[in-house]
């Protein structure tokens, strides 16, 4: 009995190691998936689609907030004028952002 | 089996601490394989602690008395659903379970983002695996689920007996998920911080596992209160308990976190509060997970001193000062982007809303630790009670309740007071009149003003929702003349955040009126009552009808059917029992295990409707059955001995034969004992409540389950829609405005 | 007015409610408190008239009951003493000889037992049997 469990622990380490290290033995093979990914010039790119998809709410929330009588006309036009200003600027930066990675 | 388990807790510590290696490496270095490396370990360690964890409930199933975890909280007589609940009734199966479900919830995060945040992740990973790593080897080396005898028994210890009920085995899990997934948040604020990325991005990752932590605390946090009320032979729901504390406050840490976040994505402010939120939350829920095992304070659910306190007293301190030395490191780019502009503003409740949880969470904090807080001023532990509380948390709740009617009705960054007009009026006057009508109603809540209060902030709170779902269909309809029922269901479908919230507070004021009115009118009596005998509780004649027994091979039950009338007309039966289970100890002799009060519960005789609880418990004792007790058990301590040795000299089919007749002899004797509850009853002590409102706090709670859950639900789609209409590939082009769509 | 005035303003009014909070908590905490004593620390310092949380295990043998009265002792954690207690008012579930409790008392009159205060007893959960005996 004892046998049998020894062989399936050792079956276990033996995928978990083979799973966990896959990554690391492709690149070292030189097999790597996403060669030469600029992962902080990423990470800026995904910082402003979050702004760019937090911004959108903002918009839809100030829609639906004067429709629903909770913004006066005045007061709207202003925050919509501020909000879509804003979102053309993040959308400005995407583009020199995605220009850059290209 | 158990090597197998034992050797899997070693392979889960050390995939853990590879993990963190690799992922801190790849993040430094900027090499995304070890980054992919640390996020494979991560999946490997859900693998390995799923395959623990199933090697531990195999061996519950299989009445495996060899594993000591398995002798001590399971028998061949536990029920199925409860064999498989008993694992995490015990410190090693509930640290397993603890490892289970954070591995579980953060390899879903890391699969669902692999292709974002790269400079953020790999140090969320590492946060996370550090969690595993603390977990897995306090399970392997300090309290082993996998530890076997070398003799073990033929028959095990069984579950405590208040635990065989659904709420309560349902009950850790629900509130270890929430502990776990609020280890997610703080991981990647702890990520943010590192790598300085303070943006709206992290809290885009995390949001929904911040909300989905609150919704299963939450449902942990109401099944307690669920079990304590239905289950516990005292009547209450809440006894600001220690370890109740504990869950609570993180609870109302990462309720003001998901609030406040909304604040940063809009306006880029109050980044230092939502960064201390989250981490206080995380903080905290590892303090409610080291409260209950440290028995450091005195608590109904801690199990009592035991040598875990060290190592979670050094992870907390760990935590505390690393996220105070993260927060003061990267003070300048936490600063706010913009100020706040009005305290006529939705911004401006928020941050009031912060400052009361906040309060509250502080008030819990002092009172629970206080008797820690004092022995290290004083000398002297000093005990503060429930009555502690009440001076602070009422008020605090009040405005928490006002602020939650405030918010849905009022406009960020700056109201007009024609505004205000305009949408304060209904609600309002619908408090007021709440109001109103209360404090004239005879025999109404006039002579408690805190209850009062509530009622009317109630009154106010849901008619702010109901007028903002009102306008908001018709706004929904005057675009595109959808009849009201789908206009609803779609109006909320696209705005799932604010009308799950908008549900959510529905439901806040829906419990909180439960919470006041049961506490604040309940009548209750205590008495001594013989068959035919009654009692009066409120107005309620509550008349001992007949006693009831029960006898089974889990458990002897004395019972009492109650009639209860009121104005001489009948308004429920109901039926209350005392259960004994059988002790192990030998020394309550053979007949006599059967009636050991000191492994006893009570089955609670209620009955409940929208208006008002009846809540009734009987105390019965099977004292005056003493004397036959005693004689049973000499008479068998007699016989039995005599019956054994003649089966011992019997071949094995006829021994068995002789045992059971031995055994149906002394079932019998049993029954025939406990059958004199019925034939010749004693007086007998009984509790009744009538408490009103009380089903409100259950209706309030799922009211609030429901808006989590459609707050939680993914968005539609119409994002990515825009996304293609924004095309990012014309960069001489001026990019197009986002269009206006229905709301 | 000048923001960064509002916002000094703002700022002292929520300094000045937090610290009156946690004045008020303070104050109620030292003043509404019980000391907790063990059965020792009870009959050596206990005082007439002033309510304390006596915490320890309940004495084997020592439960009785007189109608809705329980009486029973709670023994010293160290010591090989214990102290009378009788009790009226919710008894927890648990509650067994052998288990440890907690239970707001004050001192009787001299010669009998301190008296336990209505629905203040409180016992800890037993998280695991003893080992199964073979029956």
């Amino acid at each position: 009995m004892h046998v049998v469990e020894y062989l399936v622990i050792f079956a276990i380490l033996l995928a978990v190691v083979a799973f966990v290290s896959a990554p690391v033995r492709r690149a070292l093979a030189g097999r790597s998936d996403d060669a030469g990914a600029d992962q902080a010039h990423a990470g800026s790119l995904a910082e402003l689609e979050a702004a760019r998809e937090a911004k959108y709410r903002e918009l839809r929330d100030a829609d639906l907030d004067h429709r629903t009588g909770k913004l006066s006309d005045a007061d709207y036009d202003e925050l919509d004028r501020t909000l879509r200003g804003e979102a053309i600027a993040i959308m400005h930066d995407i583009d020199r952002a995605t220009i850059d990675e290209q | 089996m158990a090597l197998i388990g034992r050797a899997l807790l070693i392979m889960a510590l050390g995939t853990a601490g590879f993990g963190i290696g690799a992922s801190i490496h790849g993040a430094r270095t900027g090499r995304r394989e070890w980054v992919d490396a640390g996020r494979r370990s991560v999946y490997a360690l859900a693998a390995l602690a799923t395959i623990a964890f199933a090697v531990l409930e195999d061996a519950f199933w299989r009445n495996d008395f060899s594993f000591n975890v398995v002798a001590n909280h399971s028998s061949t007589t536990t029920p199925a659903f409860y064999k498989l609940a008993a694992a995490w009734s015990s410190q090693e199966g509930s640290l397993l379970l603890w490892v289970f479900l954070l591995s579980l919830w953060s390899s879903l995060i890391l699969f669902l983002v692999r292709k974002r945040a790269w400079e953020i992740t790999p140090y969320a990973t590492a946060v996370l695996l550090g969690f595993a790593a603390f977990f897995t080897s306090l399970a392997a080396f300090w309290a082993n689920p996998f530890t076997t005898s070398a003799n073990p028994p033929a028959e095990g210890a069984g579950l405590d007996p208040l635990l065989l009920h659904p709420t309560m085995m349902i009950h850790p899990p629900m509130l270890y998920s929430g502990y776990t997934l609020l280890t997610i948040p703080f991981a990647f604020a702890v990520g943010a911080l590192i790598t300085g990325r303070l943006g709206a991005e992290w809290i885009s990752l995390t949001r929904r596992f911040a909300l989905a932590a609150w919704l299963f605390l939450g449902i942990g946090i109401l099944l307690g209160a669920l079990w304590s009320y239905t289950e516990l032979g005292w009547g209450g729901y809440w006894a600001w308990d220690p370890v109740e504390n504990a869950a609570l406050m993180p609870w109302l840490l990462i309720t003001a976190f998901i609030h406040s976040i909304m604040i940063q994505e809009k306006r880029g402010m109050l980044k230092v509060w939502n960064v201390s939120l989250v981490l206080g939350a995380g903080t905290l829920s590892i303090l409610g997970t080291f409260l209950v095992r440290s028995g450091i304070l005195d608590s109904i659910h801690a199990f009592g001193a035991s040598t875990l306190g060290v190592p979670f007293v050094i992870l907390l301190a760990v935590m505390v000062m690393g996220s105070i030395g993260l927060i003061v490191w990267r003070r300048e780019q936490l600063r706010s982007d913009a100020r706040l502009e009005s305290l006529l503003s939705r911004e401006a409740v928020f941050l009031f809303q912060n400052l009361v949880l906040v309060g509250m969470v502080f008030v819990i904090f002092w009172v629970t630790f206080f008797p820690l807080i004092s022995e290290a001023l004083t000398g002297t532990k000093v005990s503060v009670g429930p009555p502690a509380f009440q001076p602070f948390i009422v008020p605090l709740a009040l405005i928490l309740v006002l602020l939650s009617g405030i918010g849905p009705i009022i406009a960020w960054r700056r109201v007009t007071v024609a505004n205000l007009r305009r949408n304060f009026a209904l609600p309002v006057t619908a408090g007021l009149v709440t109001l109103f009508v209360l404090l004239f109603w005879p025999g109404g809540p006039s002579s408690r003003p805190f209850a009062l209060i509530m009622f009317a902030l109630a009154g106010f709170v849901l008619t702010s929702v109901v007028q903002e779902l009102w306008r908001g269909v018709a706004a929904r309809r005057a675009m595109t003349h959808d009849p009201v029922p789908l206009a609803l269901v779609q109006l909320i479908r696209r705005n799932r955040r604010r009308y799950g919230g908008y549900t959510v507070h529905a439901g806040l004021a829906v419990l909180l009126v439960g919470v006041a009115a049961s506490s604040s009118f309940q009548h209750s009596d205590d008495v001594i009552l013989s068959p035919g005998q009654k009692a009066h509780v409120d107005g309620y004649t509550i008349r001992y009808v007949r006693p009831v027994e029960t006898v089974s091979s889990q458990k002897i039950g004395f019972g009492a059917v109650l009639d209860v009338t009121k104005g001489g007309k009948h308004v429920t039966t109901v039926t209350t029992v005392r259960n004994f289970y059988p002790s192990q100890n030998p020394a309550d002799g053979l007949i006599g295990k059967f009636f050991d009060t000191s492994n006893a519960d009570s089955e609670v005789g209620l009955d409940q409707n929208l208006r008002r609880n009846i809540w009734t418990v009987i105390n019965a004792q099977p004292t005056p059955l003493a004397p036959l007790i005693n004689k049973g058990n000499s008479v068998f301590a007699a016989y039995a001995p005599q019956v054994m040795t003649k089966a011992a000299k019997l071949p094995p089919g006829q021994a068995q034969s002789a045992m059971n007749g031995l055994w149906a002899e002394r079932d019998l004797a049993v029954t025939e004992i406990a059958r004199r509850f019925v034939t010749h009853p004693w007086p007998t002590e009984f509790l009744l409540i009538v408490a009103p409102l009380v089903s409100w706090i259950w209706l309030g709670a799922l009211i609030m389950g429901v808006g989590g859950l459609i707050a939680l639900w993914p968005v539609p789609s119409f994002a990515r829609r825009r996304e293609r209409v924004a095309s990012p590939a014309r960069p001489t082009a001026p990019p197009p405005v986002p269009v206006r769509e229905p709301v | 007015m000048d923001p960064s005035r509002k916002r000094a303003i703002r700022l002292t009014v929520a300094l000045t409610a937090a610290v009156l909070l946690a004045s008020a908590l303070v104050y109620v905490s030292f003043t509404a408190g019980n000391k907790e004593f063990t059965a020792s620390q009870l009959l050596a310092r206990g005082k007439p008239g002033q309510t304390y949380e006596l915490a320890g295990t309940v004495l084997n043998g020592s439960v009785q009951r007189d109608g809705t009265t329980l009486m029973f002792r709670i023994r010293d954690p160290k010591l090989p003493l214990s102290v009378p207690v009788r009790y009226n008012g919710i008894v927890p579930d648990p509650f067994a000889p052998g288990r440890a409790v907690m239970v707001a008392v004050e001192k009787g009159s001299a010669g009998t037992a301190y008296i336990g205060q209505g629905n203040s007893l409180t016992t800890k959960c037993p998280s695991k049997y003893q080992a199964a005996a073979a029956s």
